[in-house]
């Protein structure tokens, strides 16, 4: 069984055998970082974009109208929210505390459920909102890409809106997250 | 992760269960029913864990199916609709994602492994063609050919 | 107390697999045949302790004990009996510590049958299989204790997950597992292997049957769990490519590969480094498979709830095992290079082909899969790969191996002549064409090509199994004799390949002639289907034993004769508040009519949106996986594997190991 020099032309170099390893290592590094990821998490594209545009009734003055203009001028937060959503409930003590802190007016979207249950709720546990817009049906809900309330935005005062926040606010979140950016806006606009 | 984005989980209302309906769609086409089923399969239920528009129960599906039927009936083309979809959700809701840059090697991986698949297989057997006997020892060749010999006498 | 001594028996369970990984290995690295004999009671004794512990969970289950959390977290004093055996494995700590007992089970089985085996062989194989049981029982014990108490005890628990109270949920997950971890036996044979530097033709013959005992559970594993998934999610899908999903199939793939690949090595005695290389991928896949499903990394249907220090434990243990295998196998297969290599035209190289496709087949499932996270951990963007991605890059690279599976049986070994296997080829390929242009005249609804070449594919790989038996018997005169002359293995080769195009069959027909509508039905309304008129009734209240079903009556006509009355329910569970939905089927081989609820409309006209489904062949998909299964039983039940192998130090080795 004599053995063809040539036979060694075909065989494979030595970094083929490495290669398993090598695209195994990729993985492993890869899933440390996927391990601190968070796969609910969907960043928005609106970020950067001005606020999209609405008309819609407020929610305490059903005769008058909210829309998109009304959130230019100031930095602002628009918080999208409903009663039948309990994390909402549970998010609405910090809102009462950023509303006291005074940095930024809150506005709301109340999304999908019944006026006369949110201004129920909002005479029972106080309203840091300083003007609600209802969303009966949903569909201004889906211009700002909602898909899971609560949501807070951050809207500049030319109503670029330039943060996103998914599910309640809770203080730490306030401290570290979205009042670092109001303030960094603040400071940008000044300049 | 943190146990805050564990609690995460919890804070989304959206379960995939909530009070909604499957609507009978009527279309007075056949095409754009095609339309509104494939473009209903091919987005993602945003809040569920793993479904399409099509296949999930939650309101948010419920309304963006709405969305898409109306814009099915008002005649937009399937790229202006994916386009709404993703300007407002980004390309997450896209079950097939766009062919760009960042997904090239997504969409060109298969077809790069197969073509070099095809040509390692060809190379490693032509130059075979004339060699054909492999590197054993002739104790370890008998050994083969008894163990083939004893199956072929069991056959 | 009973559960605190399920608890510590799990942990003597820990140091018998300390024993049986460590004693046995210095004995093989170091020639001490009596430290390798020590391999076959370690295992048995770690596998009764093991049980035991189990048994104890199963006990406390049975009996209500909710002041274990486990347990309290997913049983209920409502559970019937069966779902409380079954809920066991119903959440990640139990699923996890059924995952250790099937561990140990095969371990067992395989320390038993070691006789077979040269002694250094099996306490090599007992030594890896021992080092993967330390890593998950210290998982369980460490991450997952499922014997944890809290005190006091609350007075009921919170329910197994509705969606597991299901007869085919109930077996799903424990074939499943008992694939998965099957598959840790040809990796501990690769291990052992490379670490002697000796992979032959004997070493095949040994892995084969274990090979194909993984691949028999994990192919019903995954054809239960599609079928559940089927008539429970309630809208006629059966696969959905879920991260989860693929997480078992890619074992599958690279699995089937394997056995494929360990037929050349053990007949030609080739590709011996591709044969192990697939063997370590086989159960790396698998554990990567554990990673997704528990770590919470992806988003899946079926994931469990998630624990951030499972998932570095789950990773760091992953790495572990799999980092110094391919580590291993880097050095060694280097080594034992050869420079076998066959004749385009082989049976060898049909069969070559045909793994290298499925291996590229599991890394685009792999790709898909992972993309997202790749994506988002490079760019922090978020995409998501779906079912449309998937079926568009898989199934063109399926169309080429299951034209394989039609003409690699025919070739011969070494070399075929290429104008003899046409001649072979070519009548098949006649008759194939005309059938499946006949039947798609047949077949209700347009003609369509996918159909056309499903129906030509499996046409073709079936008419070439008869060739394949014409050829075989062409030497005998008596028919049953010859028959009977043919080995268990080929049978089954030829019963797994028809079972491969049914399921191809079941696809292309299924996905091409499906009917469906979403309506609004009032009681009196009726809607047609291709031939079928389904009738809406009513819904009804019905409780159950731990639910409360809206249970419908649906009339099928077809020619104004009614067919059958059809029973869909739509079941809120008493503690969970979940909402099932029982989709009522009927199936034959032609189709399946398939009726769901959705929800109520008008609670006074008793109206309700309704989701009719008229799929053809459906039941074909199912059939084939069934098939597939009956074929690796025949396969590993071969006369061959059973031969004990008359070599004299094999003998002297296992009265040796028996005596100790």
């Amino acid at each position: 069984m004599s053995q063809p020099v040539e036979n060694q032309s075909i065989q494979p170099k030595r970094w083929v055998y490495l290669l398993p390893l090598g695209i195994f290592v990729g993985l492993v590094i890869l899933f440390f970082i996927g391990l601190e990821l968070n796969p609910r998490l969907i960043p928005s594209p609106l970020i950067g974009k001005p606020a999209p545009s609405f008309s819609l009734p407020r929610l305490h003055h059903p005769g008058e109208i909210f829309q998109e203009t009304d959130l230019q001028g100031e930095i602002s937060l628009l918080n999208i929210w409903a009663t039948w959503c309990p994390s909402c409930k549970q998010e609405h003590p910090v809102l009462m505390q950023i509303a006291k802190a005074n940095k930024a007016p809150i506005y709301g979207l109340y999304y999908k459920d019944d006026p006369e249950y949110g201004v129920e709720w909002l005479k029972n546990n106080g309203n840091p909102y300083r003007a609600n817009a209802v969303d009966k049906d949903g569909s201004v809900g889906i211009e700002w890409g909602t898909y899971g309330t609560p949501e807070t935005f951050i809207i500049d005062e030319k109503g670029i809106i330039q943060y996103k926040h998914v599910g309640p606010i809770s203080w730490q979140d306030w401290k570290d997250k979205l009042l670092p950016k109001i303030q960094s806006l603040r400071e940008k606009s000044d300049v | 992760m943190t146990s805050r984005s564990i609690a995460f989980l919890f804070f989304f209302f959206f379960s995939c269960q909530v009070i909604a309906e499957i609507a009978g769609f009527p279309f007075e086409t056949e095409a754009e029913e095609q339309r509104f089923r494939e473009l209903s399969t091919e987005l993602r239920c945003l809040v569920c864990q793993n479904q399409s528009l099509a296949d999930s129960n939650a309101g948010l599906a419920q309304d963006l199916r709405v969305e898409l039927y109306e814009q099915v009936l008002s005649g937009n083309s399937n790229k202006q609709i994916i386009d709404f979809m993703t300007n407002r959700y980004g390309d997450f809701i896209l079950y097939k994602p766009r062919f760009t840059l960042k997904t090239l090697f997504l969409w060109l991986t298969p077809i790069t492994l197969f073509i070099i698949g095809v040509v390692t297989l060809i190379c490693f057997s032509r130059k075979q063609g004339e060699y054909s006997t492999e590197q054993v020892s002739d104790e370890e060749l008998n050994k083969i050919r008894s163990l083939i010999d004893s199956e072929d006498n069991k056959k | 107390m009973i559960p605190e001594i399920g608890h510590f028996i799990l942990i003597l369970a820990l140091c018998v697999a300390l024993v049986q990984a460590i004693i046995p290995g210095m004995g093989l690295l170091n020639r001490r045949v009596d430290w390798m004999n020590v391999a076959q009671p370690a295992a048995v004794l770690q596998f009764i302790l093991v049980l035991i512990s189990y048994s104890i969970l199963t006990y406390s289950f049975i009996v209500h004990d909710f002041s274990v959390l486990y347990i309290a977290n997913t049983s209920n004093s409502e559970l019937p009996l069966i779902y409380r055996i079954s809920g066991v494995w119903g959440a990640h700590e139990g699923s996890l510590l059924l995952w250790v007992l099937i561990l140990s089970a095969w371990t067992a089985v395989v320390a038993i049958y070691s006789k077979r085996y040269p002694v250094d062989v099996g306490a090599g194989v007992t030594s890896v299989l021992g080092f993967i049981s330390i890593g998950f029982l210290m998982f369980t014990l460490f991450t997952s204790n499922p014997f944890e108490r809290h005190f006091p005890a609350p007075v009921d628990g919170a329910d197994l997950n509705p969606l597991l109270q299901d007869p085919a949920m109930a077996i799903h997950p424990p074939m499943l597992y008992m694939g998965y971890v099957g598959f840790a036996i040809p990796f501990a044979f690769a291990i052992t292997a490379l670490v002697q530097g000796k992979v032959d033709t004997a070493w095949a013959r040994w892995v084969r049957p274990w090979a194909i005992g993984a691949w028999v559970c994990l192919t019903a594993g995954i054809t239960l769990g599609s079928w559940w998934a089927y008539y429970e999610l309630g809208w006629g899908g059966w696969w959905f490519w879920d991260p989860v999903e693929n997480a078992s199939f890619m074992p599958w793939l690279t699995g089937t590969a394997l056995i494929h690949s360990l037929a050349i090595t053990e007949k030609r005695h080739a590709l011996r480094n591709w044969t192990v290389l697939l063997a370590i991928l086989s159960f790396s896949l698998s554990l990567l498979g554990t990673f997704l499903v528990r770590s919470g990394v992806l988003t899946s249907v079926h994931a469990f709830a998630t624990d951030p220090t499972r998932g570095i434990f789950i990773l760091i243990f992953l790495g572990v095992v799999i980092g110094i295998s391919l580590m291993l196998f880097a050095i060694r297969a280097w080594q034992m290079r050869t420079t076998g290599s066959f004749t385009l035209v082989s049976r060898e190289m049909s069969l070559l082909s045909n793994s290298v496709l499925l291996l590229i087949a599991m890394l685009t499932v792999l790709l898909g899969t992972l993309y997202p996270l790749i994506l988002e951990a490079i760019t922090g963007e978020k995409i998501s790969v779906g079912p449309p991605y998937f079926s568009s890059v898989f199934i063109p690279l399926m169309v080429p191996v299951v034209f394989l599976v039609a003409i690699g049986p025919l070739m011969s070994w070494r070399k075929e002549n290429l104008s003899q296997l046409l001649l072979k080829l070519r009548q098949p390929a006649i008759i194939a064409v005309l059938f499946a242009s006949l039947l798609l005249l047949v077949l209700p609804g347009k003609a369509n090509f996918t159909a056309w070449f499903a129906l030509l594919l499996a046409f073709w790989v079936i008419n070439n199994c008869f060739a394949l038996l014409k050829q075989r018997l062409r030497n005998t005169n008596n028919l049953s004799q010859g028959l009977r002359r043919i080995p268990r293995g080929w049978y089954g080769m030829i019963t797994a390949h028809i079972g491969l195009v049914m399921t191809v069959i079941g696809i292309g027909l299924s996905s091409v002639y499906s009917q469906e509508q979403d309506v609004y039905m009032a009681p009196g309304d009726d809607r047609t289907l291709g031939a079928y008129r389904f009738e809406f009734i009513d819904v009804k209240k019905k409780p159950g034993p731990n639910y409360m079903a809206d249970v419908g009556t649906i009339h099928v006509y077809k020619n104004d004769e009614r067919l059958m009355t059809l029973h869909p329910e739509k079941r809120l569970y008493n503690v969970r508040r979940n909402v099932m939905t029982e989709a009522a089927i009927h199936s034959n081989l032609l189709r399946d009519l398939y009726v769901s609820l959705g929800e109520p409309r008008n609670l006074e006209s008793g109206s309700w949106s309704v989701r009719l489904y008229y799929k053809p062949f459906i039941l074909w998909i199912w059939l084939g996986g069934l098939f597939m299964v009956i074929g690796g039983l025949l396969a590993v039940t071969d006369r061959r594997y059973r031969i004990e192998v008359p070599d004299e130090k094999l003998k002297l080795d296992s009265t040796h190991v028996a005596a100790s």
